[in-house]
């Protein structure tokens, strides 16, 4: 990764100002300004991290055993949040709704894209439009998409039942029904952010050799077997990554279920990043908020552990 | 140039009729998809913000207003007090900006060139927070961020966004591909470190500058929870928080005329620099 090639070439030497023969004590003064220089580009951006990435990840480990209220002294209480967490109804459901959140948009998020970039990359007119199209929903701010798509699922005159309407069909009660909220809600994250998939599809599709689907057309292979056994199997490394990283954005779901259903009907879409934030907000419990942002850590830094050794070994492999 | 490349269809089938038809079959299916599923939302926002309060709550609805209304979106801008909300976001986007570059562009030259004592170890701090994803540490963050008395400030936002380990590694990359003896011939000149990255390094970066520059514009304008929480003040908040505080009790269609106004920003930036944010969302798969 880093390839700062340790270099010591002679004009190295030959920067130092042409001076006598400095002393010892001379050249170790002038390491010490080098170093004192080297840190003063960097302390900026290191209090920023330490402030706003490491301490807070330590403290929140902190706080999890503690009983906390801004203003007033900690109190240490053992695992007691994690257990009052732990049985609260509404943990169960926060944590089956994003698991079933994540499952769902990984399916729909994967298989979508995937087929859309297949048939683009397929396709040799208008090809800036399409870019530009698919990419077009995820400029839109999030909260407008939420909004939008809050307004299309209006049970009145929304557009998502006049469309079903419009095709004969029942309509539905999308994101105000308790078992259709939040397959709704994936539908709206998925077409907020297949943009940025489709276009990292494409660009695999493209890296890969022609050569290799000739050869297979000449040993006969029809169409969906090139799919299978050329497309694939040279794409994996990509899916797999983007897989990864869809995990761990759509774990951390808010927005959603925050604009669009405030986390109902009946906690059908409560999600473990909104219940941290109720624990927080609305019930000045900062201990409990606490425990479920290190479960939501552990879990996340697991995904994340596994992202960084794909990327890193794909990267060597290269 | 890619006309050229062999894909999953060969170009022997396309050419033949039977081909050439099924293709464009396909063609104007995907078209016609892509209309339906991404435009048609953003037009339908577009005039629904434009259709009088009892059109757009009317079943059938109607395709194109009956009479267009420029009220809604008059409405929205002087009663959502939109003017005061898109500044603010224009001063947190800008500052999170400014200081991203000030800061991460020097830490990032730091760890590149200048070879600090425990480089390696804080280089290993900060991409260990990449594995610690953000939105999971909102509360001790807003926790520290309230301990400094910067709840509803813009530097609540200007700050913790130059702790951007993705950015600062972006750019520390790209350093590292600038060869030393470039560095040390402006050095020779009688530069100093601040100078060379000022006068050689940042004019040979251009590109990463973009390319940061864009997510942490984007990164800003886009963000919801993070805003939320440190600006109770209405008069501080972004435009995506006051459109969610404002969305219970307000008119839709004058809803709607916000949401609009409030994407043309972003919208706008894309459409500009479209070819540049296309080519580094797929550049960057490709490098991982």
């Amino acid at each position: 990764m880093t390839k700062t090639a340790h270099r010591r070439p002679a004009e190295a030497i030959a920067v130092r100002p042409v001076k006598a023969p400095s002393p010892a004590g001379d050249r170790r003064r002038r390491r010490l300004a080098d170093q004192l220089r080297a840190h003063a580009f960097l302390i900026g951006g290191l209090l920023c991290f330490a402030l706003f990435s490491w301490y807070p990840a330590i403290r929140a480990i902190v706080i999890a055993f503690q009983k906390y209220t801004p203003g007033s002294d900690a109190e240490w209480v053992g695992t007691a949040n994690f257990t009052r967490v732990w049985h609260d109804p509404e943990f169960t459901a926060a944590w089956r709704n994003t698991l079933t959140f994540t499952l769902l948009a990984l399916l729909l998020g994967f298989v979508v894209p995937f087929v859309l970039a297949l048939v683009l990359n397929e396709l040799r007119h208008a090809k800036a439009f399409f870019r530009v199209v698919v990419y077009l929903p995820v400029m839109i701010p999030p909260v407008v998409s939420a909004l939008l798509w809050k307004w299309f699922y209006d049970p009145g005159a929304g557009l998502a039942n006049e469309a079903l309407r419009f095709l004969h069909l029942p309509t539905s009660n999308w994101s105000n029904g308790a078992d259709t909220a939040l397959v709704s809600l994936v539908i709206v994250a998925t077409w907020a952010n297949l943009g940025g998939t489709v276009l990292i599809y494409l660009a695999a599709l493209q890296s890969i050799p022609g050569e290799l689907y000739e050869a297979a057309e000449l040993d006969g292979a029809s169409l969906l077997q090139r799919v299978r056994h050329v497309t694939i199997p040279q794409t994996r490394f990509v899916i797999l990554m983007l897989m990864l990283l869809q995990i761990i954005a759509t774990m951390q779901v808010f927005t959603e279920p925050f604009v669009i259903t405030g986390g109902g009907p009946e906690n059908a879409t409560v999600t473990v990043l909104y219940l941290i934030y109720k624990y927080a907000f609305l019930y000045n419990d900062f201990g409990g908020a606490c425990a479920l942002s290190v479960m939501l850590l552990i879990l996340l830094g697991a995904f994340s552990a596994v992202y960084l050794r794909l990327t890193r070994s794909g990267e060597e492999g290269a | 140039m890619s006309a050229a490349t062999r894909t999953l269809v060969s170009p022997a089938t396309l050419a033949r009729p039977r081909g050439r038809a099924v293709y464009w079959t396909v063609f104007t299916v995907v078209v016609l998809l892509f209309a339906l599923a991404f435009l048609f939302p953003v037009y339908w926002m577009v005039t629904g913000a434009a259709k009088s309060p009892d059109e757009v709550a009317q079943t059938p609805p109607t395709l194109v207003p009956q009479q267009w209304h420029l009220d809604g979106y008059t409405d929205a801008w002087d009663l959502m007090q939109l003017p005061t909300h898109l500044w603010n976001t224009v001063v947190q986007a800008a500052g999170a900006w400014a200081f991203q570059l000030v800061f991460c562009t020097a830490a990032a030259y730091a760890l590149s060139k200048l070879k600090p004592a425990f480089g390696k170890l804080i280089l290993g701090g900060i991409l260990a927070t990449l594995m610690v994803p953000t939105q999971a540490l909102v509360v001790p963050k807003y926790l520290t961020v309230a301990d400094l008395g910067l709840l509803n400030d813009p530097l609540a936002i200007w700050l913790p966004a130059v702790a951007n380990a993705f950015n600062l590694y972006l750019l520390k990359r790209f350093f590292d591909q600038i060869p030393r003896d470039v560095l040390e011939a402006a050095e020779i000149d009688g530069a100093g470190k601040l100078r060379v990255l000022w006068s050689v390094v940042l004019p040979m970066s251009r590109p990463v500058l973009g390319v940061v520059s864009i997510f942490a514009l984007v990164a800003v304008w886009q963000d919801f929870l993070w805003p939320l929480m440190v600006f109770s003040d209405t008069d501080k908040q972004p435009i995506s928080v006051a459109l969610v505080q404002l969305s219970q009790n307000i008119q839709l269609t004058v809803l709607i005329a916000a949401m609009v106004i409030a994407s043309i920003p972003m919208v706008a930036l894309f459409l500009v620099f479209q070819r540049h944010i296309i080519a580094g969302i797929s550049a960057g798969s490709t490098k991982g």
